[in-house]
């Protein structure tokens, strides 16, 4: 008799799902509230400042030019299309930032782990120093480089041949344009799809019966030989068109402008120290046993790396890096400190000519979040396709 | 026993030179193979090609405490930016005959983290000292209390601000960052929800897009004829952008923690505020003190991004002196200078970091 009455009894604070109702009612109010709060203040103060709001303004003309562009850019066209420009700018530098951090921080974690006394100290203080620098004085730092410690193009720093390095940038020859280097192109595409077609001929071979096929080398031939026999087909052209000094500047070739050379320097160097560290965990969590039961199965140095170390090691590798590869997109909205016009920049130009503050920083927060949303939608996937199989 | 009567006269087999002494492990570490040796002698050639010109440059053509006359002359670096204009770099606009006040609170803070070095010294008493410290530091710094003569923030400027707010920043977001992370554990759907996009939101954002919203957004936000000052805004942006990090690593150490230990705090009767003070929470944090000083190595680098908002910390101070055409085209030695002090900080925060980590492991 007791018992059936007794949970009637229980208090309404004492139950924990009312309770937790209760809670979570009163946090979406509180939460409905201040956004009511600073909603409405924002609205009268946009209407006493006789701001309008909404997106219209991408539609008009920008009317600012922009130092460098992908794609045709004049003070003429409109807004949208100057974000445009940035986005585009934000994404190369971000994409070629990211190739060649991976490349350094891949070496670098390496020498770090290597056997040579000199070779490993100095990687761990390169990875030490600048791990330990704000990004932004390093990008301050290459910024005056080019300025004030490189010479004219007069004097040019001749790095490689046909590579120079003054304040004016870095300018390096490219091949003139011909035909047949986008069919050479159109090869090296088509030999990708075959060799992955290839590869999964091979693996199904294998597990059918058990006969291995130098996949590596014949992808590699295919994808080296294929282009280069179009090109040669296409006339084999060699014709450069290399930078020659003309009064006071640099004529032909191509020139990268010292913002985009320092950007990409700073993010590099930075977020390569932080990518080595990442690789060295990753080969060090490898156990030594791995390697030694690789050996005693009598597979070669290069097998065991590419069966046994490198997928365990990626799978440790990988999450971290691609925050790193994040990380390096994010900083690179540092470039409005040293003028490179990338979509922060851009966004901040029109907000600063349209007033459009709210508008400017949601589109920046919405471009940067699309970035980061598909990175981890990727991180998801990768996760799941390299999940450990447990018993 | 005739090889033991033996053994005094014979004379002991000592090991080849080449494999112990200095060339030994010269052998052993720079020449073990051709590939190293290569790689050994590479190494040399680029450290000869750089380190003379640098040492030269650095040291012996340089001038340390001249005017800019002297430096025009000479090849070498011209260190006397630095000392022509180290109260400006260090401390901003802040008044001349006031700047011992910045320094005094300086020194507190270094005293502070200091003595807080030992694990051993952890407990309350350290806790308040920490908090009357802190007021401290913020009344020596703003005055207008026991006779001080109050400073406008806007004439705050240099080293303690970079100071200020990262220290602030990280004791206030620490908090923030914790209820942010019980949220997103949390089984009430809604308030897990609202953690987790303010979490995600935050971290997909790079810090920039957060304090040009703190500069020209946040003025909106609020009712007419309020102003909330610059240095305010900024900090509040980097609390708000601290926080998120510190939720993410807070997780980690939630999730570290047994179920057991849930069970056994339930059955102990304890609800929920008290399993998380006193079961959960201690345990936790303890496992993310090593992360947590790595979230505060970043937000001490990341505090110089407020130069984009024109805020007068470590960095700007120094482009300031750099733009004054007495100094201009020193960039190189005034930046060395700024990353040295940079360097310094952080480089013992990674160590303390690290030793901190070993410890934390063996008690385990």
């Amino acid at each position: 008799m007791q018992a059936t009455t007794a949970p009637e009894k229980i208090p309404f604070l004492r139950d924990p799902t009312k309770r937790s109702i209760l809670y979570q009612l009163v946090t979406m109010a509180g939460v409905a509230l201040l956004g009511y709060y600073l909603i409405n203040n924002t609205l009268i103060n946009l209407e006493r400042q006789s701001i309008s709001t909404g997106f219209e303004f991408v539609e008009k003309e920008a009317a600012f030019e922009i130092g460098e562009s992908l794609i045709d850019y004049s003070a003429a066209d409109s807004y949208g299309k100057a974000l445009l420009v940035g986005f585009l700018n934000t994404l190369i530098v971000s994409c070629i930032g990211i190739i060649l951090t991976v490349v350094l921080g891949t070496i670098l974690g390496i020498a770090r782990l290597s056997t040579n006394w000199l070779l490993s100290k100095l990687a761990a203080a390169y990875i030490e120093v600048f791990q330990d620098i704000p990004v932004l004085l390093q990008l301050f730092f290459w910024y005056a480089f080019f300025y004030e410690i490189l010479p004219g193009p007069r004097q040019a720093l001749d790095l490689l041949p046909g590579v120079f390095l003054c304040n004016r940038g870095m300018i390096f020859g490219v091949p003139h344009y011909h035909p047949a280097f986008g069919y050479a192109a159109a090869a090296f595409v088509l030999s990708c799809i075959a060799v992955w077609f290839l590869r999964r001929w091979a693996i199904k071979r294998q597990d059918a019966t058990g006969r291995t096929f130098p996949l590596f080398r014949a992808s590699l031939l295919m994808l080296l030989g294929l282009p280069a026999i179009v090109w040669w087909l296409g006339g084999a052209p060699t014709e450069m068109n290399v930078p020659v000094l003309s009064g006071f500047n640099f004529k032909g070739g191509i020139t990268i402008s010292p913002e985009f050379t320092a950007l990409l320097l700073g993010l590099v160097l930075y977020t390569a120290a932080f990518v080595a560290e990442v690789v060295r965990a990753g080969i060090q969590s490898v156990g030594k046993g791995q390697r030694e039961a690789a050996t005693s199965l009598g597979l070669r140095p290069g097998r065991v790396m590419h069966l046994i170390i490198l997928p365990q090691a990626l799978r440790v590798i990988v999450p971290p890096l691609t925050s790193q590869m994040l990380n390096l997109t994010k900083n690179s909205s540092l470039a409005v400190a040293i003028g490179y016009p990338d979509f922060v920049s851009v966004a901040g130009t029109t907000i600063n000519q349209t007033g459009q503050a709210i508008e400017g920083v949601a589109l920046i927060m919405i471009v940067y979040l699309i970035f980061s949303l598909s990175t981890s939608a990727f991180m998801n996937w990768y996760n799941k396709k390299i999940k450990l199989v447990e018993r | 026993m005739k090889s033991t009567t033996a053994a005094p006269h014979r004379e002991e087999i000592k090991p080849p030179v080449t494999e112990i002494g200095v060339i030994g492990w010269i052998r052993a570490n720079l020449f073990n193979g051709w590939f190293n040796s290569l790689l050994t002698l590479a190494v040399l050639y680029l450290l000869w090609l750089i380190v003379p010109g640098t040492v030269k440059w650095a040291f012996i053509d340089s001038v340390w405490l001249t005017g800019s006359e002297e430096c025009r002359a000479t090849d070498g670096a011209c260190w006397s930016v630095i000392s022509a204009n180290i109260r400006f770099i260090l401390f901003g606009f802040y008044p001349h005959d006031l700047q011992w006040r910045p320094l005094l609170a300086m020194g507190l803070l270094v005293a502070l983290l200091f003595y807080s070095r030992e694990r051993s010294r952890w407990n309350k008493m350290l806790a308040w000292s920490w908090l009357v410290g802190l007021f401290v530091m913020g009344l020596l710094l703003k005055g207008g209390l026991f006779g001080l003569t109050a400073v406008e923030s806007a004439n705050w400027g240099g080293l303690p601000l970079t100071l200020l707010l990262s220290v602030f920043g990280l004791t206030a977001a620490y908090p923030v960052g914790v209820v942010l992370a019980l949220g997103r554990q949390s089984e009430m759907p809604v308030i897990k929800s609202f953690c987790v996009v303010y979490i995600e939101l935050i971290r997909g954002v790079p810090l920039i897009s957060l304090l040009f919203m703190s500069s020209v957004v946040f003025p909106l936000f609020l009712p007419e004829g309020v102003t909330v000052n610059k240095i305010l805004r900024a900090q509040v942006a980097i609390i708000l952008f601290t926080a998120a990090y510190i939720a993410e690593v807070v997780r980690g150490g939630l999730q570290g923690i047994d179920r057991g230990q849930y069970e056994a705090a339930e059955s102990l009767g304890l609800n929920y505020f008290q399993t998380m003070r006193l079961i959960i929470l201690p345990q936790a944090l303890k496992i993310v003190i090593p992360p947590s000083v790595s979230i505060l190595i970043s937000a001490f680098k990341d505090t110089s991004l407020v130069v984009i908002i024109a805020l007068y910390d470590l960095l700007k101070t120094t482009q300031t002196t750099l733009s004054d055409p007495k100094w201009m085209g020193y960039s190189a030695e005034a930046y060395i200078f700024v990353a040295l002090i940079y360097f310094i900080c952080c480089f013992a925060m990674s160590n303390y970091s690290r030793k901190l980590e070993k410890e934390l492991d063996t008690d385990r």
